[in-house]
């Protein structure tokens, strides 16, 4: 029997017809300053959105407070449907661990791990099932069938790069989140990784919100919203 | 993936660190273990020895060495004491039992010992092989003897004079074996046992002496290691159950018929000319006390060194959570909860001190048994790696809550964790 197509799995259908992302009336203070403020902002439900700015512009706090690791100073953040600020800690993190993957600029890989068990690792702390056939599948899909033993200090950067997407899909979230993917990469690697951010999240059924300042990534996005420079 | 699996995951990924810091809490444990085994089974084999004795008669002299060489066998004695004398004990009406002893020789670095069948009854001894002497010059070895002899039943031996091993050989005087005992775990096992009368026999002048048995002061142990016997041609005239008038022993074993005896008999006995009576509790509790105090200056050096141990699980998982401040953020940003990074934290701390204590427990088992195999004496005094000392089941709780709390300082900052600014350092 075939292995189940990675990331191909039911879409929750809890939040079903729900956008993907909601902020409204966002502001984010540390302090006195003012660190992001948006009146309304949404991602609909699949939907594919950039987010633009130069660096400090508070792309990579959109993120965050996107994936509830940072909570609004005002305003609300509806994931899903899903208020997150309403939610308990503990529910706010399995929610997140179920419900959003996150791509870091910085990619965390846990090197003490295998790439098989870095995947193995974002399944059980969610309390999902998957078995190896999938996982090994899921890695097939980015390109790194052969990879699956390897130690992340043993991988290139692109290669790197493909374990965090593919563990960012591995729970077949609803809501993809990267930050600065291709900021790294060479031309040739930054078109493969963004085509496979798009296509993975278009099997998952998953939205996904890009935040970057890398120009050469903005053709593959009609959505985008630009950050000022001013805090 | 589990939580053991990913726990020891990170303690592979720092071998080194993880092998030295469990290695220290080992040599610890091992340490404070050695100390336990020790001190359990020294004070149990001297409970073991004193059980079923109440007083021990002896000569005038040093309590403490009339105990330890009437009962441990481990010193000389104070002297011997005339039997008349000693039979004044023996026939009191409060004593229950009252077991003599005659020392005076040893054969193959071994004592011999002259006594009666009821010190055999009363060590609980059984016969390997044989039966229990029934006349004079015959013997019967204690196990230990008996494997380091190499001796089997009707064989012979002769005693040399004196208990230092070195004295001349009673070489006219032959024992002849015609019994072995089981080993009993007792100072039994090294022994050689005989009727009293055999040692009254080796130790008999050598001319005839028509006006009874030899002076006191020229016979018995350790007080005729002057070479001016002359034994053998006066054995026959040692009837068994007529003693010489002027025998001697070495000490009595007694037995209380009732409490009232404790108050009593010692004073009835230190009243005597030449007694002296000296209660083995009382002695063997004041042993404990002075190498009990050697124990303890070890086992505090454990203790140090466990704690040492523990400080360095504080600093080996310091390190490691501080290095892993960015990995303890992404398992919250994959969906573990605070409780879930808590518990896999504890879990780690948990593998380093059981492995910890478990190879110290190991260490320490086999330390007590390579000592026992290498030195006699600790082999003699019963020393064995295969036994569980009570106290070390407090070393479970005690290493293991040391670790934790050693643990609990890193685990508890990296539970606090702000994820979003760890993220954006790590």
């Amino acid at each position: 029997m075939a292995a189940p197509s990675p990331g191909s799995g039911p879409v929750t259908s809890e939040f079903a017809g729900a956008a993907a992302v909601t902020l409204e009336g966002l502001r984010y203070t540390i302090g006195p300053r003012t660190i992001l403020a948006l009146e309304y902002w949404s991602v609909p439900d699949r939907g594919r959105a950039l987010v633009l700015g130069p660096s400090g512009s508070g792309k990579t706090t959109l993120l965050q407070l996107l994936a509830g690791l940072a909570l609004p100073s005002a305003g609300r953040i509806l994931i899903a449907g899903r208020d997150l600020a309403a939610m308990s800690e503990g529910d706010r993190d399995v929610f997140r661990g179920r419900t959003i993957g996150f791509v870091f600029q910085a990619l965390h890989l846990v090197r003490a791990l295998s790439v098989l068990d870095n995947l193995r690792l974002a399944t059980f702390l969610t309390g999902t099932e998957r078995s190896r056939e999938e996982l090994e599948a899921l890695l097939q899909a980015v390109g790194l069938g052969e990879r699956a033993g390897a130690r992340p200090a043993d991988l290139s950067q692109g290669e790197a790069q493909r374990v965090a997407i593919a563990r960012a899909l591995v729970n077949r979230p609803r809501l993809i989140l990267a930050d600065e993917p291709t900021s790294a990469l060479d031309d040739r690697n930054a078109r493969t990784v963004i085509e496979l951010l798009l296509a993975r999240a278009e099997e998952a059924g998953a939205a996904l919100v890009v935040a970057t300042h890398d120009a050469r990534i903005l053709p593959w996005f009609e959505q985008r919203l630009e950050l000022g420079s001013g805090r | 993936m589990n939580l053991l699996r990913l726990a020891l995951a990170y303690l592979v990924d720092r071998l080194g660190t993880t092998i030295l810091t469990i290695l220290l809490l080992a040599l610890g444990v091992a340490t404070v273990t050695v100390i336990l085994l020790v001190g359990h089974q020294l004070r149990d084999r001297i409970g073991r020895e004193i059980a079923g004795v109440d007083l021990v008669v002896g000569a005038k002299g040093s309590p403490l060495q009339l105990i330890l060489s009437a009962v441990f066998q481990i010193d000389v004695p104070t002297g011997n004491v005339p039997l008349a004398e000693a039979d004044i004990v023996r026939r009191h009406p409060l004593v229950a039992r009252a077991i003599p002893i005659a020392m005076g020789d040893t054969a193959g670095g071994f004592r011999i010992v002259g006594t009666e069948p009821t010190l055999l009854e009363m060590r609980g001894a059984a016969l390997a092989r044989g039966r229990i002497w029934q006349a004079p010059m015959e013997a019967v070895l204690g196990a230990a003897v008996a494997r380091a002899s190499g001796l089997d039943l009707g064989a012979t031996f002769v005693g040399a004079h004196g208990l230092g091993g070195t004295g001349f050989a009673h070489a006219e005087h032959p024992y002849t074996i015609v019994g072995i005992l089981a080993p009993t775990g007792t100072v039994l096992d090294r022994l050689i046992l005989t009727a009293v009368e055999s040692v009254w026999q080796v130790h008999a002048p050598a001319r005839p002496q028509p006006t009874g048995p030899p002076a006191a002061e020229e016979h018995g142990a350790e007080a005729h290691g002057d070479g001016a016997h002359r034994h053998g041609e006066q054995e026959g005239h040692v009837a068994r159950r007529a003693p010489p008038e002027k025998a001697e022993i070495t000490a009595l074993l007694v037995r209380y018929r009732s409490p009232l005896a404790a108050v009593q008999l010692p004073r009835l006995v230190n009243a005597q000319p030449s007694l002296q009576a000296a209660s083995p509790a009382f002695e063997a509790a004041r042993l404990l006390a002075i190498v009990g105090f050697g124990l303890d200056a070890f086992r505090l050096v454990g203790i140090v060194l466990v704690t040492a141990a523990a400080l360095s699980v504080f600093v080996a998982l310091s390190n490691a959570l501080e290095e892993r401040r960015g990995d303890l953020a992404l398992m919250r940003v994959l969906g573990a909860t605070r409780g879930l990074v808590f518990r896999s934290l504890l879990l780690e701390a948990l593998l380093l001190t059981g492995s910890g204590l478990v190879l110290g427990l190991v260490l320490g088992h086999s330390t007590v048994e390579v000592l026992a195999a290498l030195f006699r004496q600790a082999s003699e005094a019963g020393m064995t790696g295969w036994v569980l000392a009570p106290e070390e089941l407090w070393l479970l709780p005690g290493v293991l809550g040391l670790g934790l709390l050693a643990a609990s300082i890193p685990v508890i900052r990296a539970y606090r964790t702000d994820l979003a600014s760890t993220l954006a350092r790590a």
